[in-house]
């Protein structure tokens, strides 16, 4: 009668197998790497020279690295211990990339399982480890909606101005007022003229009329679904934006995330200049685009260190020299999307480009009167600029869209694309939030928190084993297959482990033995009772179950609430709680029921249960 | 080995209006405290910026606090984290200075009684988060009560909803008030612990209520309720104290070995456990009883689930 049936004792042992294999991984540490990437991400590029650079450099500085690995992603250099990879990594940033302020290689810390490649290769990974644990900065970005919005509103009214302008319909004045545009003309048959214009013309506008005295005026507002498209895209630009200036830090894993409607995080563990963090994030690239200068003989000359004057001598991607004009063109403000794309007779890559109405006027008068000369796109970043392409002009071009192609693959394409997309930001932002945490701090954390719930099982262990003997053996068996069920869907989960998440491990462990206790006294009781040993442990894991459930609703409840409320380390602790909820009810009552029936359940005429 | 067995009921009711008296006393100092003194909230919520710094000589506090005093931080606390060699400053905030700035200005600043600090923490949190933090915390603290409510009430009867919940607000009012009583430092994690305690705690009324309700079917009406509850609460001792044993341990062993980081954190549970105990036997049985819960009033939501276990 206490027997499982064999599928049922397969399953166990087969999730407790499962459940030990994921944990595992936690057992072996993390191996200190540098990870060594093209700046150009997806780019096609030749490891092996780079990797025989490192092998010199580190050569000749005394470093051992303990071993190279190499993909397409990348090359990583392992170490030994942490002194030498943070002494490696900057004798290989500077070997990599001789201009600091042209890097060419992304050259980032890192921190690799050291579980064996098996392991790995079923996806078998240690716990994914929060800041607080690992050290680094924590930024909450705010995205500054309403900038956003008043961006949009005075591009709109510049748009507006264009139009009336190219219809030839006069206004008193456009201008943009808090959340509105407002244009006033001096009859009202000319405003419901410009009215049905403009309505035709911005769909994203809801436009009004109002009578007022001897002037009529337009009343602008965004349509609520185009004020809501602004603000997700102000969001994913940023975010755009912050990828790639992240890229830039060499931070190995950041996290770029939304949080509620206007918000970013960005957790850059490993980091810990934090000025130099602030700094690329919140920098503002801009885009420009001016003509080339290719007069005969006059880059010669800038070469020779005669620049004429009016112009300026800049590198094109390719490093090739590139005379450009001084004077700007235009400036990004006026681009509102790039998207990378092919020509359509040719085939080509090309990226295509569209302006506002304002831009696309002076584009159209710009390249009328420059056919045949070239012209260069600019990004601006910390001062530096570099021309991103300088293609011919070939016709006039009309009507805000504008393509770039020749001569790039599809890669470069869709880099070029985001690089103009992402070169500014769509909308200001301000850090509301910031934590440093230094990389012994998180050590230490580490260290304390698996002491704390090392100490706490083993009294609890020696408790329950003193008090119930054999069946306190399974309490503990059972607690400590919880232990090992837990930490193996949290590797699997990859869900961020902080120290209160380390607090609820342990937490949780104290709060799970209950079920062992309900279930224990409830045998002892029965067999106070006079029943047969194997009817007490039938009949004390039957009742005790319905009270188990019970009482981890409740703990379930507050565990959700958190979960649902909770916020950064917080929420750490609520998935650790709700998770090993679940974990206990199975441990306690399946398994532990299943080592009492391999126990006692063979036979069926035992005298005594050796339960104190 | 077994610790309690007691032969006969032990009358818990019979000291009822004296430890009801007791709990009173206790939630009005709590409540007094959270008053006067308020709660010593961290930045989390309160908006500012922290700084940890550590020295390889111990650091005395009173001149550090003075020159803050006198370079324009009238509102700063500095505080030993752990040790003597580490300490904790905290500012409101100061829009003017950013936070990196901020680390660097201390240092200048401790420059002089303090030759070489390392900064190895710097949180900075702008006011709205700290507001809307505040905010979910107060809604997530609402939805636990609320649920729990809706729970005991489906599981049991309303009487015993409110008289549970009355008695486990009584213990997260008590842990609040003796974070304001103490000046102790109420952050995220603490609120995470009196959550949770909520929940945990509930868990031992609930232990103790399925045993009245068995008993109170069983009984025909004979027995009065306040014998019923003394026999529901000595007949639970064991496990009682048994699983609140190993909870504290753990708990405290995170008190002990977790560190400054969690120090509060455990130690609200373990207030949190104690009183959780405590009001489960005194507060939420003598208000059950006091609420005039009777047989009949049990015997509408009559359901196949009836059995109580310990």
């Amino acid at each position: 009668m206490n027997r499982y049936p064999l599928w049922k004792s397969v399953l166990i042992v087969l999730v407790v197998i499962v459940g030990a294999i994921y944990a595992l991984p936690n057992l072996f540490g993390e191996i200190p790497a540098v990870q060594v990437a093209p700046i150009k991400a997806g780019a096609p590029w030749d490891a092996a020279p780079v990797e025989a650079r490192i092998r010199e450099t580190l050569a000749s500085a005394h470093l051992e690295a303990t071993g190279f690995e190499r993909d397409p992603d990348g090359l990583r250099i392992l170490f030994a211990e942490t002194e030498t990879q943070l002494k490696a990594r900057d004798l290989i940033d500077a070997a990599l990339n001789p201009d600091p302020k042209k890097p060419r290689y992304i050259v980032a810390l890192n921190l690799l399982p050291g579980a064996p490649k098996w392991l790995l290769a079923i996806g078998a990974k240690p716990m994914y480890l929060g800041l607080d644990l690992r050290g680094g900065v924590h930024f909450l970005l705010e995205v500054d909606m309403a900038g956003a919005i008043a961006q949009r509103l005075d591009a709109l009214a510049a748009d507006i101005r264009s139009t009336l302008r190219s219809e030839r319909i006069r206004s008193l004045g456009i201008a943009r007022q808090g959340n509105t545009i407002v244009a006033r003309f001096s009859d009202p048959t000319t405003a419901q003229q410009a009215r049905t214009v403009l309505t035709k013309t911005f769909l994203e506008l809801a436009i009004d009329l109002q009578e007022n005295g001897d002037e009529t005026r337009l009343i602008a507002r965004l349509t609520p679904s185009a004020e809501q498209k602004i603000r997700e895209f102000a969001l994913k630009q940023n975010i755009t934006t912050l990828h790639n200036r992240i890229n830039e830090l060499g931070v190995a894993e950041p996290v770029i995330q939304q949080q509620g409607a206007n918000r970013i995080v960005v957790q850059l563990p490993g980091v810990q200049d934090v000025a130099k963090a602030k700094d690329i994030l919140g920098r503002t690239a801009t885009l420009e685009v001016r003509l080339v200068d290719d007069t005969p003989g006059a880059l010669e000359a800038a070469l020779a260190g005669r620049v004429p004057p009016g112009t300026e001598l800049l590198t094109e991607r390719n490093g090739r020299p590139i005379l450009v004009k001084r004077d700007v063109v235009l400036t990004g403000e006026r681009l509102t999307d790039a998207q990378p794309g092919f020509d359509s007779q040719t085939q080509e890559p090309a990226v295509h480009l569209t302006l506002d109405a304002a831009g696309a006027r002076i584009f159209r008068d710009v390249t009328r009167e420059n056919v045949g000369k070239r012209m260069a796109i600019l990004l601006i970043d910390r001062g530096v600029a570099e021309v991103v392409t300088a293609p011919v002009i070939r016709t006039e071009i009309g009507g805000g869209r504008v393509q770039i192609s020749g001569a790039m693959t599809t890669a470069e394409a869709r880099d070029i694309a985001l690089l103009l997309r992402a070169g500014s930001l769509a909308a200001p932002m301000r850090i509301v939030e910031e934590r440093t945490i230094g990389p012994s701090l998180g050590k230490e954390n580490i260290e304390r928190g698996v002491n704390a719930t090392l100490y706490g099982f083993l009294a609890i262990a020696l408790f329950m084993i003193v008090y119930y003997e054999v069946i306190g053996i399974v309490s503990v068996v059972a607690l400590f297959v919880n232990l090992v069920l837990l930490i193996a869907l949290l590797s699997l989960l990859q869900a961020t482990l902080t120290l209160p998440g380390i607090a609820a491990v342990a937490l949780t462990l104290g709060m799970a033995i209950d079920a062992n206790v309900l279930i224990n006294e409830r045998i002892r009781e029965e067999l106070r009772a006079g029943v047969s040993p194997q009817l007490a442990i039938a009949a004390g894991y039957d009742r005790a179950f319905d009270t188990i459930l019970d009482s981890n609703v409740t703990s379930l409840i507050a565990g959700l609430a958190l979960l649902i409320f909770g916020w950064g380390p917080v929420r750490g602790f609520a998935v650790v709680h709700v998770l090993g909820i679940l974990t206990s009810i199975f441990s306690a009552v399946l398994v532990s029921r299943w080592l009492v029936n391999l126990i006692y359940g063979g036979n069926k005429r035992i005298s005594r249960i050796r339960i104190g | 080995m077994e610790l309690f067995r007691p032969r006969a009921d032990i009358p818990f009711m019979r000291f009822a209006p004296i430890f009801n008296a007791i709990s009173l006393l206790f939630f009005l100092v709590a409540v007094g405290s959270l008053i006067v003194r308020g709660l010593n909230l961290s930045i989390e919520f309160t908006g500012g910026t922290l700084v940890e710094i550590h020295s390889e000589q111990s650091i005395t506090l009173p001149p550090l606090r003075e020159t803050l005093v006198q370079n324009g931080f009238p509102e700063a606390q500095v505080q030993h984290f752990g040790s003597t060699k580490a300490a904790i400053v905290r500012l409101a905030r100061h829009d003017e200075l950013p936070p990196d700035e901020v680390a660097d200005n201390l240092r200048a600043l401790f420059a002089k009684h303090l030759p070489e600090i390392t900064v190895t923490r710097v949180e900075f949190v702008g006011p709205q988060v700290g507001r809307e933090l505040a905010e979910n915390g107060a809604i997530a603290l609402v939805l636990v009560v609320i649920g729990i409510m809706i729970y005991l009430a489906i599981r049991f009867e309303w009487r015993f909803s409110v008289a549970a919940i009355i008695a486990n607000l009584h213990d997260v009012v008590i842990i609040l008030g003796f974070f304001a009583l103490f000046q102790w430092e109420f952050s995220l994690p603490v609120l995470a612990a009196v959550l949770a305690v909520l929940g945990y705690s509930v868990n031992e009324t609930v232990v103790i209520f399925d045993r009245v309700r068995e008993k109170m079917r069983a009984s025909r009406g004979k027995v009065s309720t306040a014998s019923l509850l003394d026999h529901a609460i000595t007949s639970t001792m064991s496990r009682t104290v048994i699983t609140h044993g190993s909870t504290l341990a753990m708990v405290l062993s995170i008190l002990l070995f977790g560190g400054e980081t969690l120090y509060y954190f455990a130690l609200a549970l373990t207030i949190g456990i104690l009183f959780g105990i405590y009001s489960s036997i005194f507060v939420s049985s003598a208000l059950l009883m006091w609420f005039g819960v009777t047989r009949e009033s049990l015997i509408k939501p009559e359901r196949k689930k009836e059995e109580a276990v310990v």
